[in-house]
């Protein structure tokens, strides 16, 4: 008995209505947290910080591409997460998380192959150069289309929903290999320069405006998932009475 | 306990053969499709033997690929038509030992032969002598794991009468891992480096597959069983 009610406070998590409810009031303030740091880190890293000694201006495109592309990996993690915790917990407001997941890391993932590319040109002289960790970029977009095309084609959401999350715990088990791609094939692309473990090898000038981006980027991540899911809750549940009365009160103020 | 475990993968491993012997003219579809599109390559490059020695391990990866791709598509289709799969479904036992005696079946069926009649297309593409035993140990390994994957894909978009080209799109993915180290074996071997390394990267994949693709093909199927 006592595990029941130790558990009531992860179910009234997975409530959409209470999601609903309080992303409400975090959205406004997380918004403008979002807007300051990637100000901030724009503007620092694309005026302020020294110029690189090789790559002179050209090397700024970092503090989109790299943000972008931590983001991205990271998001399909969020994305499989999600996706078994509906299948365990039978959590209907964590299948409607994945499934918001799924573009948003497509579209991070595009980002940071396109800005990539731009970079590639002065740096390498190419657009596109067959290296590990672009080509494993490229099959994270292949993992993102995949789940995105697997959801169209159910009649039932609800199937829809477990089969996306049962690919894409496949696909997570494909991420790590992403990661260690680097380390393993090494081509033409210069290894990781950040490490967790040691000092950075960047300068601090430069490498501060990277962390406040990713940082930044990280917040702008969790802003679009509320507003898709938010979007996803409001599709899926209009039956609801509460989502009922939204409407009644929203038509009421206009 | 152990005819528990190992009835379902025995009862199903024999009936899958015996299906497949039935007819024998499926039977050889694989290695067909496997040598015929090996044709198209020095057809459409010019076929001097050092331009198609360095496509080689390439070329031999990616037909190999694509000859299990369009065989496993089959491999729970016909269960699901005729109601087997449900008998499978409902059985006492645990549904990972008929699946892995089903996708057991799969890789004799289509595997084995693709590793059997790759040096006939290894002297095709003037292979180095040296890189056969190679070649060979790692089609063996990587297409049992293309089986266990792309059994994976299959058993997801099977209820989808036009599934069609999305089990390639949701299964290519995932085989990217077995094609690099695949063709890295042989290139070694043609190098006359060790090629040891990257076939035990295949072993572990397989031992990772054989471990977690019969569970998500079950959970996959329980699915289409609702759906």
């Amino acid at each position: 008995m006592n595990l029941n009610i130790q558990w009531t406070w992860f179910h009234r998590l997975g409530s959409p209505r209470w999601f609903y409810q309080k992303t409400q009031r975090w959205l406004p303030w997380l918004t403008a947290i979002t807007l300051i740091l990637l100000l901030i880190g724009l503007v620092w890293g694309l005026a302020f910080a020294p110029q690189d000694a090789k790559q002179g201006n050209s090397f700024r495109i970092i503090y989109i591409h790299v943000p972008a592309s931590i983001v991205a990996l990271a998001g399909y993690y969020i994305m499989a997460i999600a996706g078994a915790v509906g299948l365990i917990w039978r959590i209907k407001l964590s299948y409607m998380l994945m499934r918001s997941a799924a573009p948003i890391g497509a579209a991070l993932t595009f980002i940071a192959l396109v800005t990539g590319a731009i970079w590639g040109k002065p740096t390498w002289g190419a657009y596109w150069v067959w290296d590990a960790r672009i080509t494993s970029m490229l099959i994270l977009l292949f993992l993102y289309l995949g789940v995105m095309a697997l959801r169209h084609t159910y009649s039932s959401n609800e199937t829809a929903d477990k089969a996306s999350a049962i690919l894409g715990l496949v696909g997570m088990v494909n991420v790590p290999i992403i990661y260690k791609s680097v380390d393993w094939w090494h081509t033409l692309h210069q290894p990781a320069t950040i490490k967790f473990t040691g000092a950075p090898s960047m300068h601090p000038d430069m490498f501060m405006p990277l962390v406040v981006m990713i940082l930044g980027f990280y917040l702008f991540y969790a802003v679009a998932l509320i507003l898709f899911a938010r979007a996803e809750i409001l599709r899926r549940e209009y039956r609801a009475s509460w989502v009922k009365q939204l409407a009644i009160d929203n038509s009421a103020e206009k | 306990m152990s005819n528990f475990l190992s009835g379902g993968l025995r009862a199903y491993l024999y009936r899958e053969l015996l299906l497949t012997f039935r007819r024998r003219g499926d039977l050889l579809k694989p290695v067909i499709f496997f040598l015929m599109v090996s044709t198209l390559v020095p057809l459409a490059v010019a076929p001097d033997p050092e331009n198609l020695g360095a496509l080689a391990p390439g070329i031999i990866w990616i037909m190999a690929l694509l000859a299990t791709l369009l065989t496993v598509e089959s491999l729970f289709s016909d269960d699901f038509q005729d109601g087997s799969l449900e008998q499978m479904l409902i059985s006492p036992n645990l549904l990972v030992m008929p699946i892995l005696g089903k996708v057991i079946a799969h890789w004799l069926v289509v595997g084995l032969p693709l590793t059997l009649i790759s040096p006939v297309i290894a002297i095709w593409f003037s292979l180095p002598t040296i890189a056969v035993i190679p070649m060979m140990l790692s089609l063996a390994l990587g297409t049992a794991v293309l089986s266990l994957v792309g059994a994976v894909g299959t058993a997801i978009t099977l209820p989808l009468r036009k599934g069609g080209v999305l089990l390639p799109i949701l299964v290519m993915p995932l085989y990217m891992p077995v094609l690099i180290f695949g063709s890295a074996t042989i290139q070694a071997a043609v190098d006359g480096l060790a090629w040891s390394g990257s076939l035990a990267v295949l072993a572990a994949l397989l031992a990772i597959a054989v471990a977690l693709c019969p569970m998500a093909i079950g959970a996959a199927l329980r699915l289409s069983h609702n759906d």
